[in-house]
């Protein structure tokens, strides 16, 4: 008999005195009022920096971020007209973990965000790359449109495709282990721009 | 009720491996607990200060009882359908790449997870904060096998190095202060800066140069999982710190050993537990970092993943039908951060990983009664564990029903019922009750000092009042009249 036999046998056998079917009810909110506002203030809460600017000021406002002559990793399918030309792009063709951990900064898109949550969620296309990319380096600038944002979690996950590698950020990485002291950045991007356009 | 192990039936966790069984009983062990003030102290400081910020992210959810429901009900179904969602789960983490194993105990997960990692050829393992591979004492298995295993949580490193065993599902550190921190990390961690102070930030930092070489050059991961979607194969951490990410991004080879109840049917159910989980557990509205992965992903992150679905007593829970809903339990720890027990003995004191008022009904659940006899009774019945809870476990229902089979379940005597049963004796035998009642009258001149009980009964009196036996009977006064 196989473990797996046993365990399923197992279950069934705890089962076999007979179950209801659930139901499970779903009148919570599925959706929300939008409001970028409350992004804003949300991801600030969570002590990430948030630039509301249009589409043709993200390269100047990425130069104000970052030092002169800082490097940029860069996902694939970034728009090239979001980088400054003072900063040295890394384009992602196989870089190795080291050269992406060294990078000043990485630069993605992002898939969605949530306003009532503060959370901006990466899935992997090539405006946005590997995970990798967006987890060694020290500086982590998302650049979110406003038609990506949803007011709630439910909307978010409708939006979302299982299948891609997802990951949800809310606020630099951060930790309250220490007497319950929030510490920004133990692991991941120690900072997190959001700009957020039109 | 005796264990039962024959193939098939519904079993509980095996003992002599894995952390679901203390060496004392409840009250032997939060006596030491209580005795500690530093520990109360810090205890008493972060459940209050949890309290305060989860019950104020929730009151920003005008929906909150509506999730609870549904939570709760999303859980009940599952529970109601475990075979087959997890054939479901298998089947479709298959189709994306992994390979699932299927683990009847610990001793099994234990073997599991060692013969991958030899596979691997590896000697080292970077591991995510998991309360599944806690409870199987995978990291033991690990050490003897002669692989070493790296806890990467911040406080989960601290206790790890101090040779400690964790006192919180979520804040596993939170008996230490930054003073005793700070000295761990002088003492224990290889090549860390005699300057450092205990500053948090500089404490936090101190972890993070010492894992940050070890995350880029250890190939293999463990992980566990809040989540998997039975309907799409996809998995869940959530975290704060990013050494998740670390994990789960990193290493060529990922080991993520799941509990049986941590399915999900559906992938809109994530959309319950996502504002259920970080607002009732840390109080946030939500977690810095949540990683979903589904099988793997050519050219991104691990290739090469290993998911273990681990039994290890959940059958024997299961079986149980008013005890099952234990395992709707979604770990967020706020049953601990409302309990007055658990405030003032601390998470040592269960015994068990699973401290606190789930820790009392689930861990003698998975390891028998009769190995965790005292837990139903390590709590008052006050209920707000179940008001707290994000699944709606009614645990004081479940305290009561576990205390019943503890009564059953005794086959040795105890203090107690020796007592009880010279009581009942006497009172049925009037000649010796009126002698008993003249001889308790006699221990008005015997004890000046102190009116306790003698041994083994003082355990009652050391923090009870004895009521002064009269000076006269009733039947005295009677026979008199």
């Amino acid at each position: 008999m196989s473990s797996r036999d046993v365990v399923l046998g197992r279950l069934r056998a705890a089962l076999a005195g007979g179950t209801e079917p659930v139901e499970v009810p779903r009148d919570y909110r599925h959706t929300g009022t939008l409001d970028l506002d409350q992004l804003v203030q949300r991801l600030t809460d969570y002590r990430a920096h948030v630039h509301r600017v249009a589409e043709a000021a993200v390269a100047d406002t990425i130069a104000g971020i970052l030092p002169p002559g800082g490097t940029v990793v860069v996902p694939p399918g970034l728009p090239p007209a979001w980088l400054p030309p003072t900063v040295t792009a890394l384009p992602d063709d196989g870089l190795d973990n080291a050269r992406i951990g060294a990078a000043d900064a990485v630069v993605t898109a992002a898939a969605v965000a949530i306003a009532q949550t503060g959370t901006v969620v990466l899935d992997g296309s090539p405006d946005q790359g590997r995970r990798v990319l967006s987890l060694l380096p020290d500086r982590h600038i998302c650049v979110v449109r406003a038609d990506q944002v949803v007011a709630t979690v439910p909307e978010a996950l409708a939006r979302l495709t299982p299948h891609r590698p997802l990951t949800w950020i809310s606020g630099p990485s951060a930790t309250s282990d220490i007497e319950l002291i929030r510490v920004e950045g133990v692991h991941g991007p120690r900072l997190l721009h959001v700009l957020l356009l039109p | 009720m005796t264990r039962r192990t024959f193939l098939g039936m519904p079993a509980t966790a095996p003992p002599g491996v894995g952390h679901l069984r203390g060496a004392e009983s409840f009250p032997a062990a939060a006596r030491r607990g209580l005795a500690d003030p530093q520990l109360r102290r810090n205890l008493r400081h972060a459940t209050t200060t949890i309290r305060a910020k989860s019950g104020g992210v929730i009151a920003e959810l005008p929906d909150w009882e509506q999730l609870r429901a549904a939570g709760a009900a999303i859980k009940a179904d599952t529970l109601a359908r475990l075979p087959e969602l997890l054939e479901q789960l298998e089947a479709r983490v298959t189709e994306a790449g992994g390979v699932v194993h299927w683990a009847a105990d610990a001793v099994e997960a234990n073997r599991i997870v060692t013969d991958l990692v030899r596979a691997t050829g590896v000697d080292r393992v970077i591991k995510v904060k998991s309360m599944a591979t806690q409870e199987i004492g995978l990291n033991e298995a690990l050490v003897a096998a002669g692989i070493t295993p790296v806890e990467t949580d911040l406080a989960e490193l601290i206790v790890q190095l101090g040779g400690d065993r964790p006192s919180h599902i979520l804040v596993p550190a939170i008996h230490r202060n930054r003073a005793e921190i700070r000295e761990i990390f002088l003492r224990e961690m290889p090549g860390v800066d005699p300057t450092l102070t205990d500053d948090p930030t500089a404490l936090a930092a101190a972890a993070r140069r010492f894992l940050r070489q070890t995350f880029l050059s250890t190939p293999v991961a463990v992980s566990g999982g809040n989540f998997a979607v039975a309907e799409t194969g996809t998995l869940a951490v959530v975290e704060s710190e990013g050494n998740g990410r670390m994990c789960l991004t990193l290493p060529q080879t990922l080991i993520t050993v799941l509990g049986v109840e941590k399915v999900v049917p559906t992938w809109r159910d994530l959309e319950v537990f996502l504002q259920l989980l970080p607002r009732a557990s840390t109080g946030e509205r939500m977690n810095p970092y949540t990683s979903m992965w589904t099988g793997v992903t050519p050219g991104d992150g691990p290739q090469a993943f290993h998911l273990v679905l681990l039994d290890n007593g959940r059958s024997a829970v299961l079986a149980d039908e008013v005890g099952r809903q234990a395992l709707r339990c979604i770990r967020c720890s706020a049953c601990l951060n409302v309990c007055p027990v658990y405030e003032r003995a601390g998470g040592h004191a269960y015994g068990s990983v699973y401290p606190g008022p789930i820790g009392a009904v689930l861990s003698p659940q998975l390891t028998g009664i009769e190995d965790n006899a005292s837990l139903p009774y390590a709590s008052t019945l006050c209920g707000a564990c179940y008001d707290a809870c994000p699944v709606k476990i009614n645990i004081p229902e479940l305290l009561v029903h576990l205390r019943a089979e503890a009564v059953e379940s005794h086959r040795r005597p105890t203090a107690e019922s020796i007592a009880m049963a010279a009581a009942a004796y006497a009172m049925d035998h009037p000649r010796l009750y009126a002698a008993g009642q003249r001889a308790a009258r006699l221990s008005r001149f015997a004890g000046r000092r102190g009116r306790g009980l003698p041994p083994p009964l003082n355990g009652w009196t050391g923090s009870r009042d004895l009521p002064e036996p009269p000076a006269q009977t009733f039947r005295d006064w009677w026979a008199d009249r």
